[in-house]
């Protein structure tokens, strides 16, 4: 069956897919073109030193300049810190040192060869010392200098990547989540001499099976297809209109964004100035913090400060039991699990029961479906009515909090501007300001649901 | 319907059921099917007709995938970089290492700010000098300050009350919340002390009630380890986004444990997915090198974040306040700063000597920190 054979070849590069072999495969395409001199590589050449010749090298400096015109890097010091990288995985090598990084000068590098690289994508240390044996007899046999320098140099390199030279970073070591798709992962770490490894091993953690990726069954299907069906239903915007609105929502927020635009005062982080906490955590908030409550009512409820005035508010309007209902509701669905059934009684026993205290206005539909929940009651039991409240509040209530004078003082920060003042205006703004607040506290109690997070 | 009995010339596992079993070779409409004895006397129960076998069912999902597609593309009518032309370039950042913290002696796998803006919680490799708890991949501050959530190897997230008491046995408060049959790779309690949301190896998310340590939502969908999960930042809001092992990043509601939307584009495993602000849209971090934006409302990727230079996974990401930067932490050691709307890199963050494997904007978006495998953590701005 045709089906049959193509699942046995994936069988057999069960890797080819695992996170370390795709940068593998990313060093090794580059690699591969670093050393093609026709199409714009760099140039290895056999360099005259002092008493002999070195075959097969090429200079940092060269590899340097090739990294910063083919990959478009701008700055040299990230194409040595790339450079460092590819050479850390053992892909390059400085011929005379084991610290494998990368320096922009004459240093002279290698390339570490094909057969070695497969090797130890595969992590056989045992097949490759082999090979190199193998290699090392033919090479004995032609007595080729040349030929022995580059292999001796390249089993050096190969070990300075799985024996690190202290102070350099194993990049051998792997995120152990990614552990089980890899071949032999543990037996990487060990030493090809049974002797235990140094303290970059990882022990065989418990639970650690693989899951082989499970054959999609009928049911599997079934569900896709109704995931499916219901994403074919779902409306969608185009992409231009959600460009904008997210634009739009950045560019509000750009002034609040203090890796945009400096903050008032410094940001403590660089300053060590820590007055921006402290103004922030202070009863009194900025006009600009006040400014966020009017992008929306979310952003108004998100501030405990913003929140506060909207009650207090609403109190002064008598008409905070929906702000008082949406806030109870919030509170249920953050409460244990075993408080939950009575709580949730008592919020419909305050704002919805025949004769509740702080009756809400709900449409019929939503009454409906609560009433009908409140059977087997659970946090989410009033969701649709909390949506369905605030966006009576939103249109509503909210519009008129942001065009009051206590919004608008507390905008333009004129409370404190007019103490002594009497004859800008009959009343002056703190006069209003303190009449609201005496209000709040003759009408309906303040409930603890006003918890600060 | 088959009412001949065929003599089993294979064995194999069963199209329908996936047992191993001697398969009974039948042909509905010339199409070959492979059911065990059992399922064909099921479907011949059942009455079920050509068009509902495994190969059929296959057939229709491809098509309705195709359709999909399709009809998104529909809607693609431009890309976000090109209506983000006319936005005004970025000043150029001056963002340095402004703390270096060396505690760990290995490597730092997590941290989580404390919503007080300046705290923070860091998990590592080691046994736990401060928390006892082993292998710890995931950790979370609860909204309160006061406790802390840590899971890992162990299968388990735990609640840690915290103290000011450096002699009090932090052991001994341990709460054990969730469990899973395979290693936690991320934790978030739900804007309450009271409940946690978890992502595993076994390849699902959980919620949790702290309080009494019972499963309240088990959200199933992925096809391989789940690597992270980041709560919508909406106070309204109930859902939440996962990325895993199958290249999958799945959006949740959290109160039916259905998936709601899922994104498939990147090439290799997701490491990491975090909401833009205003919860329209999430980033993820990918092996394959990429960072990548979906918005919500267009259910697409409007976004890809990569360079021809950057090719070592992308372990982390987060937003800065207004959803202007996006900051990326890679095995490279670096972090890289993305403008989210025009799609370039705005700067590179040198310092680390290993990988970075977790950055972190704070509360009130005044700092960056990153952890790393160099076993220190890194304060930016």
């Amino acid at each position: 069956m045709a089906e049959g054979s193509k699942k046995r070849a994936e069988v057999i590069d069960p890797d080819e897919d695992s996170p370390n072999m795709i940068v593998y495969r990313k060093i090794e395409d580059i690699v591969t073109r670093i050393q093609d001199e026709k199409a714009g590589g760099v140039a290895i050449r056999t360099v005259k030193s002092f008493l002999s010749k070195i075959p097969s090298v090429a200079s940092g400096a060269d590899i340097v300049q090739w990294l910063m015109k083919n990959l478009s890097i701008e700055d040299p010091a990230e194409a040595i810190h790339l450079g460092s990288l590819i050479a850390a995985h053992g892909y390059i090598f400085p011929i005379y040192d084991h610290v494998l990084m990368l320096k922009d000068d004459g240093t002279l590098y290698r390339f570490q060869e094909n057969l070695a690289r497969l090797q130890r994508a595969f992590a056989r240390k045992w097949e490759f010392i082999f090979m190199q044996a193998e290699a090392q007899v033919k090479i004995d046999r032609k007595k080729d200098k040349a030929e022995r320098k580059i292999l001796d140099s390249q089993e050096r390199a190969f070990w300075d990547v799985h024996r690190p030279v202290p102070g350099c970073v194993n990049t051998t070591e792997m995120d152990i989540r990614k552990c089980r798709r890899e071949k032999n992962p543990h037996r990487v770490k060990k030493s090809v001499y049974g002797l235990p490894d140094d303290n970059h091993s990882q022990p065989n953690p418990i639970h650690m099976s693989s899951q082989p990726a499970r054959k999609p069954t009928k049911e599997d299907v079934q569900k896709e297809i109704t995931f499916l069906n219901i994403q074919l239903d779902r409306h969608c915007l185009k992409v231009s209109k959600v460009a904008d609105s997210l634009m739009g929502y950045t560019e509000q927020f750009m002034d609040y964004d203090p890796f945009v635009s400096p903050t008032e005062p410094s940001n403590p982080w660089v300053s060590d100035d820590s007055s921006f906490w402290d103004l922030e955590a202070s009863r009194d908030p900025s006009q600009q913090r006040v400014k966020k409550w009017g992008f929306s009512l979310e952003e108004a409820l998100k501030d405990t400060a913003g929140r506060e005035q909207f009650l207090r508010f609403l109190e002064s309007e008598f008409s905070s039991e929906n702000l008082r209902f949406w806030l109870a509701v919030q509170d249920l669905k953050r409460r244990p699990l075993q408080e939950v059934a009575s709580r949730a009684q008592e919020i419909w026993q305050e704002f919805l029961a025949e004769g509740a205290p702080s009756s809400i206005n709900l449409d019929s539909h939503s009454y409906e479906r609560t009433s009908h929940n409140l059977k087997d009651p659970g946090r989410y039991s009033f969701e649709d009515a909390q949506e369905h409240i605030f966006t009576l509040m939103k249109s509503d209530s909210y519009a008129r909090f942001l065009r009051s004078n206590v919004y608008q003082d507390l905008l333009f920060a004129r409370k404190k501007q007019q103490p002594a003042d009497p004859e800008q205006g009959r009343r002056t703004s703190l006069e209003k300001f303190t009449r609201s607040v005496g209000k709040s506290l003759t009408g309906k109690r303040l409930t603890g649901l006003m918890q600060s997070s | 319907m088959c009412d001949q009995t065929f003599v089993a010339a294979t064995f194999g596992p069963c199209e329908s059921c996936d047992k191993a079993s001697p398969l009974m070779n039948i042909y509905i409409k010339t199409e070959a099917i492979n059911y065990c004895s059992f399922c064909v006397e099921k479907m011949a129960c059942q009455g079920l007709q050509a068009g509902e076998s495994l190969a059929s069912l296959k057939r229709e999902s491809e098509s309705l995938k195709k359709k999909l597609d399709e009809e998104r593309n529909k809607l693609n009518d431009v890309e976000l970089n090109k209506v983000a032309e006319k936005v005004e370039v970025l000043s150029a950042l001056a963002i340095k290492t402004r703390r270096v913290l060396k505690g760990h002696n290995n490597k730092v796998l997590n941290m989580d700010w404390c919503k007080d803006k300046r705290r923070m919680v860091s998990s590592s490799q080691e046994h736990g000098v401060s928390l006892p708890c082993t292998w710890v991949m995931a950790c979370a501050y609860a909204p309160s300050g006061c406790a802390v959530a840590c899971g890992g190897l162990d299968n388990r997230c735990s609640v840690f009350p915290l103290s000011m008491d450096p002699n009090e046995n932090l052991a001994a408060k341990r709460k054990a919340v969730a469990m899973h049959t395979n290693y936690v790779s991320g934790c978030t309690f739900t804007n309450s002390d009271m409940q946690l949301l978890t992502s595993s190896g076994d390849g699902t998310c959980a919620l949790w009630d702290v309080e009494s340590g019972q499963l309240l939502q088990s959200f199933h969908g992925h096809t391989a380890d789940v690597l992270s999960l980041d709560l919508a930042p909406s106070e309204t809001g109930n859902t939440f986004v996962s990325g895993g092992c199958d290249k999958k990043a799945n959006v949740w509601d959290m109160r039916s444990g259905q998936n709601i939307q899922s994104f498939e584009s990147h090439q290799s495993d997701i490491n990491c997915v975090k909401y833009y602000p205003s919860g329209d849209a999430f980033a993820s971090a990918s092996d394959d090198g990429t960072c990548r934006f979906y918005d919500l409302r267009a259910d697409r990727e409007v976004a890809v974040y990569e360079k021809d230079s950057v090719i070592f996974g992308a372990s982390s990401v987060d937003f800065s306040l207004s959803g202007r930067l996006l900051f990326a932490g890679y095995n490279d050691y670096t972090i890289n700063v993305w403008d989210v709307l025009k799609g370039s890199r705005v700067a590179a963050l040198f310092g680390h000597e290993n990988r970075i494997s977790r950055v972190r904007v704070s509360p009130d978006g005044t700092a960056l920190c990153s952890a790393s495998w160099d076993n220190t953590l890194r304060v930016w701005a």
